[in-house]
């Protein structure tokens, strides 16, 4: 059943209509009975002493239920918000993990920690309610970026952590990398900062909470991307309840992108609060709220130099980076500039020495942590800058030098210099295609008509790798993760033969009601309108760790394959004793269980029906019921990669980039639904171009945020993006057994270089030789200016 | 608080609320018509778009009171029963959609740039495009869903 809704079909996604409709399910729109409402008051102050709250007004005011403090959250004994990944520094000691109470307990550390939960019967009484709590805060200096964090005498974001440093780390060989520098013919280096962007999931985080006294059992319904994760950080560490007193509903969800994979405090605080005034308790964020409290991503300050021999052969890499933490750890953020990053920087290049130092930095601002491509978008960025200034500086054509140090398909498995070993790819495959699909043979003449027009015109590439579909527990034990990341499925064919999958992966805009039913149908045979993929809820699932670092394929899709494995397996002896003949003469296939060598067999949904009324049936031997449940543990990382082209024309006298052109070739294994994969591309693809000419979070030197909305933090829109050209060549990934890779994030890793590229290959004329994310029109104006007066950028 | 009478979806529903309540907040919170949504606080994603008379608004900009009178239509009340309108139709035909969340905004915004231009080019839909934000599709898919709209709309094949 591979060709109509199998793999490999574009069907449309089940889960539209009721989008469409108007009728999704967002946590918002979850409104229980004798609903209270909750508003955080947050600290407008970088770094502040929390001297007393007044509460007493609010107290007083019409429908207020209460108002909980950092004091209240002590007295209660709540957990603080613990951090899921512990990195070692270079001397194996322990990074410096800060506490994390759910509301600020006598200082405040960065704009947004929340000091104060005002809970009311309406909103908008909590909203003015909480106008009238007197906080009184003695405010003191704060850094917020990395340059004051780092300078001397910088003022601590916390006492026990001299000099802001979170954890000094490293990974490769430094002497060999040495070595490796001291035969080079030529060495490029470079200084780059990767902007501090803001996730913007469309749908702002919220949460309900909700507390039964008749049972001691709490609800929660949030808006994650991984609900079980949720509850188990709830039960062992913050809320201290235990499981099965504990569900997290996780409904639609509006988007995650990575921000919403955290245990926030919300979560914690709404149950809690519920407990306390005894009705349900909502909190949903402002989008200038979620400026202030969703966790960040990237914010790195690096410095990189490659050492080549005379040929252009890569020798080694060298790299030195800061890493902003922000105020506190939140979920995963030590693993993003350490094992999600640093380990990258090999790329789809065979380099024989490399060695990496970051250093994690904390600063008075909120957390920064995983973001879409989290880690791998740094190391790109910085990998195929650095590689395109060794062409420019060497006078190697671009692509010349890149096919010269690519991984050849021969060297795999490939075993890179920092730690990770990928299975299979084909680089070489995925830049012929993607230099046929920009054209770059026809590039000169766009080139031409762009001058015409008074237009600098400029392109540029990357080839690039990342590592999805994280991965074997015991290696990230061993790294330092203190989860498993594994994933669970139950599948439940029911007496009629339809199908029910539990999975605890998690869909917020993926298509997994889509994609995981055309498994199941290629599987099974079993039409997708007769299959159902329940996902985000505690209750009904068996477990799960969420969607993140585009898992949900390779990890919990590879939990659903097994579960049907063992349905097929179970259902091969209903079939041979219905067939009454030997179950190792049994094949399925087509849908059917037969015979084999012979036309006698019976149809997936008979042997289903066998099983649930079992009259003729072999209940010595096989139980009744067809519902099989499997955990499945990945082997390896799987490792996407390709190649990316955007062309730009710049205004020279506006310095307004356009982004003319973008075409995208990638390897992201075997495809279940070409119009999903295509779909997801084009959303990386955008944020990656928001990054490289839109995005910045500006926090000031001292941490106050100057953009936090959407009248000053510049979002791409649809008119400053083109039509994308997305093209893939697969190589089956050789671990998982659907020989999938992952999606989710390759359009936000791979293009912020390019762009960068595009942007300095056209302004190369005019002698520009950098210029930082983002490339707005105003650093491009003034880079033009500064070379007309011959002082170059 | 003032009692005023609104018409959403073609039926009139009397509602208590402040003078000072967004539109948005009393469709969502009163009305129950979750389908309109907020993404932000400054007027700018275009998630809360409706339908006011006609024309796609920003249901966060307009206070309740000022929607006396008026014809509103929202997500909810723009299919034909089971059948969807026909740009509800091609987004999901074109993947015009993954998370949902910006949908209903997206979809009653071109709505009127279909009705008002049966035969927009890429540039048009895409500037038209200026007051919603989507983060999902990178946009691409929508402007298809909507060039397959107003094909079908011109009597083309959608």
């Amino acid at each position: 059943m591979s060709s109509a809704q199998g793999i490999g079909a574009s069907i449309k996604r089940k889960e539209d209509r009721r989008f469409l409709l108007g009728k999704g399910q967002y946590t918002d729109d979850i409104t229980l009975p004798d609903q209270s409402y909750a508003v955080l008051i947050r600290s407008p102050y970088a770094a502040a002493l929390i001297k007393k709250i007044d509460a007493a007004a609010a107290l007083a005011a019409p429908g207020v239920l209460a108002v909980l403090t950092g004091d209240d959250v002590a007295a209660d004994g709540l957990g603080g918000i613990p951090c899921g990944w512990a990195v070692k520094n270079k001397d194996g000691s322990n990074m410096v993990e800060p506490p994390h109470p759910g509301l600020a307990h006598g200082k405040a550390r960065h704009v947004g920690d929340p000091v104060a939960m005002v809970v009311a019967s309406s909103k908008a009484l909590a909203k003015a309610a909480a106008k009238l709590v007197d906080i009184d805060y003695d405010v003191l200096p704060g850094c917020g970026r990395l340059p004051e964090a780092t300078a001397e005498g910088a003022p601590l974001v916390w006492d026990q952590a001299p000099g802001n440093v979170c954890f000094d780390w490293h990974i490769g060989d430094a002497a060999l990398t040495d070595a490796a520098f001291a035969k080079a013919a030529h060495v490029v280096e470079l200084d780059l900062v990767n902007n501090r962007v803001a996730p913007n999931a469309m749908e702002p985080r919220a949460a309900n909470g909700h507390y039964a006294a008749a049972n001691d059992h709490y609800t929660l319904y949030t808006t994650s991307q991984n609900p079980h994760l949720t509850r188990l950080l709830l039960a062992a560490f913050t809320l201290h309840v235990s499981e099965h007193k504990l569900r997290v509903i996780a409904p639609d969800v509006g988007g995650g992108f990575g921000s919403k994979i955290f245990h926030y405090a919300e979560e914690l605080l709404v149950l809690w609060a519920s407990r306390r005034v005894g009705r349900p308790v909502k909190w949903t964020a402002d989008r200038s709220e979620a400026f202030i409290s969703d966790a960040h991503g990237r914010d790195h300050i690096s410095k990189a130099q490659l050492a080549m021999d005379k040929d252009g052969k890569f020798l080694g890499l060298r790299v030195h980076t800061l890493a902003n933490m922000g105020a506190y750890l939140s979920t995963f953020a030590p693993a993003v500039p350490t094992y999600l990053y640093a380990t990258l920087l090999s790329g789809p290049y065979d380099f024989p020495a490399i060695y990496a130092e970051v250093k994690a930095i904390f600063t008075n601002t909120v957390a920064v942590d995983a973001y879409r491509g989290a880690g791998r978008p740094e190391a790109t960025y910085l990998l195929e800058r650095l590689v395109e200034k060794a062409a420019r500086e060497t006078g190697i054509d671009r692509v010349e030098l890149r096919r010269r140090n690519l991984i050849q398909p021969s060297q795999f498995p490939y075993q890179t210099q920092v730690a990770l070993q990928y299975d299979i790819g084909d680089y070489q495959a995925t830049l012929d295609l993607a230099l046929a699909k920009i054209d770059y043979a026809g590039y000169a003449q766009r080139h031409a008509a762009s001058a015409a027009n008074g237009k600098l015109r400029g392109i540029g590439m990357s080839t690039y790798i990342e590592a999805c579909g994280i991965a074997p527990s015991a290696l990230v034990g061993a790294l330092g993760a203190r989860a498993g990341l594994y994933e669970a499925a139950n599948v439940r064919i029911h007496p009629t033969g339809s199908v029910t999958v539990f999975t605890g992966t998690h869909s917020h805009g993926q298509g997994h009601e889509t994609t995981f039913a055309q498994l199941i149908a290629d599987r099974l045979g079993v039409s997708t309108d007769n299959v159902e993929i329940v996902h985000g809820d505690t209750d009904r699932i068996p477990f799960g760790m969420g969607t993140y670092g585009s898992r949900s394929a390779s990890v919990g899709g590879s939990a659903i394959v097994k579960a049907l494995d063992k349905i097929v397996d179970k259902g091969k002896k209903i079939a041979a004793h219905l067939l009454e003949a030997s179950v190792a003469d049994i094949e399925f296939r087509d849908g059917a269980y037969r015979v084999v060598g012979t036309d006698r067999q019976k149809a997936f949904g008979e042997v289903a029906f066998a099983a649930y009324v079992p009259h003729n049936y072999p209940i010595d031997t096989v139980e009744p019921g067809l519902e099989e449940s499997a955990f499945y543990d990945p082997k390896n990382f799987t490792f996407p990669g390709g190649t990316h082209f955007v062309e730009v024309e710049i205004d020279p006298e506006t310095g307004v980039v356009e982004v003319v052109d973008v075409a995208i070739a990638d390897d992201v294994g075997v495809i279940i639904n070409p119009m999903i994969v295509d779909g997801q591309a084009h959303g990386g693809l955008a944020q990656g171009i928001g990054q490289a000419l839109y995005e910045e979070v500006q926090y000031d030197a001292d941490g106050q945020l100057s953009n936090g909305s959407y009248m000053t933090y510049c979002m791409p829109r649809a008119a400053d993006l083109p039509m994308f050209k997305v093209g893939n060549h697969v190589t089956a990934c050789t671990h998982n057994p659907l020989g999938v890779k992952g999606v989710g994030e390759v359009g936000a890793i791979g293009v912020p270089p390019a762009v960068i590229n595009a942007v300095l290959d056209a302004l190369a004329p005019l002698g520009v030789k950098d210029i930082s994310m983002p490339a707005t029109p105003e650093k491009v104006w003034r880079a033009i200016a500064a070379a007309k007066q011959g002082k170059g950028a | 608080m003032p009692t005023i009478t609104l018409r959403v979806n073609r039926k009139n529903h009397t509602v208590e609320c402040a003078n000072s309540s967004l539109l948005v907040d009393v469709l969502r919170e009163q009305l129950r018509l979750t389908g309109t949504h907020v993404g932000c606080d400054t007027s700018q994603c275009g998630a809360c778009t409706v339908h006011v008379d006609g024309h796609s608004v920003k249901s966060c900009t307009m206070l309740a009171v000022e929607a006396q009178d008026a014809e509103i239509t929202t997500i909810e009340g723009l299919a034909d029963g089971n059948t969807l309108h026909p740009m509800q139709a091609a987004f999901q035909e074109c993947h015009g959609l993954q998370c949902g969340f910006c949908t209903s905004g997206m979809v009653m915004s071109t709505t009127e740039l279909v009705s008002r231009n049966p035969d927009p080019s890429e540039p048009e839909i895409r500037h038209w495009l200026e007051g919603n934000l989507c983060r999902c599709t990178g946009y691409h898919n929508i402007v298809r869903a909507v060039q397959t709209c107003a094909r079908g709309s011109r009597g083309g094949t959608p």
